[in-house]
């Protein structure tokens, strides 16, 4: 897994790409409640995930929820067929605020 | 299912470490996809799988160790027969259940997505008569 974090239009937006694994979420956890931490808003980026298991999506799940504590907002934006797949079968496609893209997330907010 | 038709795909005995896994989801989506699934049962067989096998390691392990997975995929018919053994002390299978998804929380998302994906899971005593088997059943589809 790689990930990147850069900033749009006052936005944080983090990429992560290949699988976001056992091996991985850690990671992919570390880097989401870092950015979530720092009260900024988050979009995540899951366009060029290629496998999300359950430690992936509990990653996202603790980031949501420390958002809200922080009432800062936590969006995920592109995500692909594989990873919506994995949000379907958790029944969190419809917790989690999803965008087709980074810039209908952004002007429409999350 | 017809025990006639039974046929070996996979035979996989791996270390049971995370690193492991992704070589194990490779063979698994290359194997269920030879035997007909489609692409989307392919990934949630892969899903299903790979959870059963972070089970192992986390939960019956206790973490990452040397100590060996033994997974094996068998054709019979229109199924196709997953089985995982560990070397673990036997766990209690009535404390291994999905959690409630209404209860939205970090974690306890891997034996739903195998009850989801599977059509049949159970625990059975492995032929050694240590540790466990895990044994899942999904229809070809």
């Amino acid at each position: 897994m790689e990930h990147t974090v850069r900033e749009e239009q006052g936005n944080v937006v983090v990429s992560f790409k290949g699988d976001v694994d056992l091996e991985h979420s850690p990671k992919a956890r570390e880097v989401l409640l870092g950015c979530v931490e720092e009260g900024q808003d988050v979009f995540v980026d899951l366009s060029a995930v290629s496998y999300i298991d359950s430690s992936g999506v509990a990653s996202l799940v603790e980031a949501f929820q420390a958002s809200k504590k922080k009432g800062t907002r936590f969006a995920l934006v592109a995500v692909n067929a594989a990873a919506m797949r994995v949000l379907e079968l958790a029944r969190l496609d419809k917790v989690f605020t999803i965008h087709e893209s980074l810039s209908e997330g952004i002007s429409g907010g999350a | 299912m017809s025990e006639s038709r039974s046929k070996r795909v996979l035979q996989l005995r791996f270390a049971a470490r995370a690193a492991e896994l992704k070589g194990v989801r490779e063979a698994v989506r290359e194997a269920v996809k030879g035997c007909g699934c489609s692409a989307k049962s392919s990934g949630d067989i892969v899903l299903a799988t790979d959870e059963a096998c972070q089970n192992i390691i986390r939960h019956a392990y206790g973490g990452e160790s040397d100590d060996v997975i033994e997974f094996e995929i068998e054709h019979r018919g229109d199924v196709l027969v997953f089985s995982l053994v560990d070397h673990a002390p036997a766990i209690d299978p009535s404390q291994v259940k999905p959690r409630d998804l209404d209860d939205i929380r970090p974690g306890g998302l891997g034996t739903h997505f195998i009850r989801r994906v599977m059509d049949e899971v159970e625990f059975l005593n492995p032929p050694s008569g240590r540790g466990n088997l895990l044994r899942m059943v999904r229809r070809i589809d």
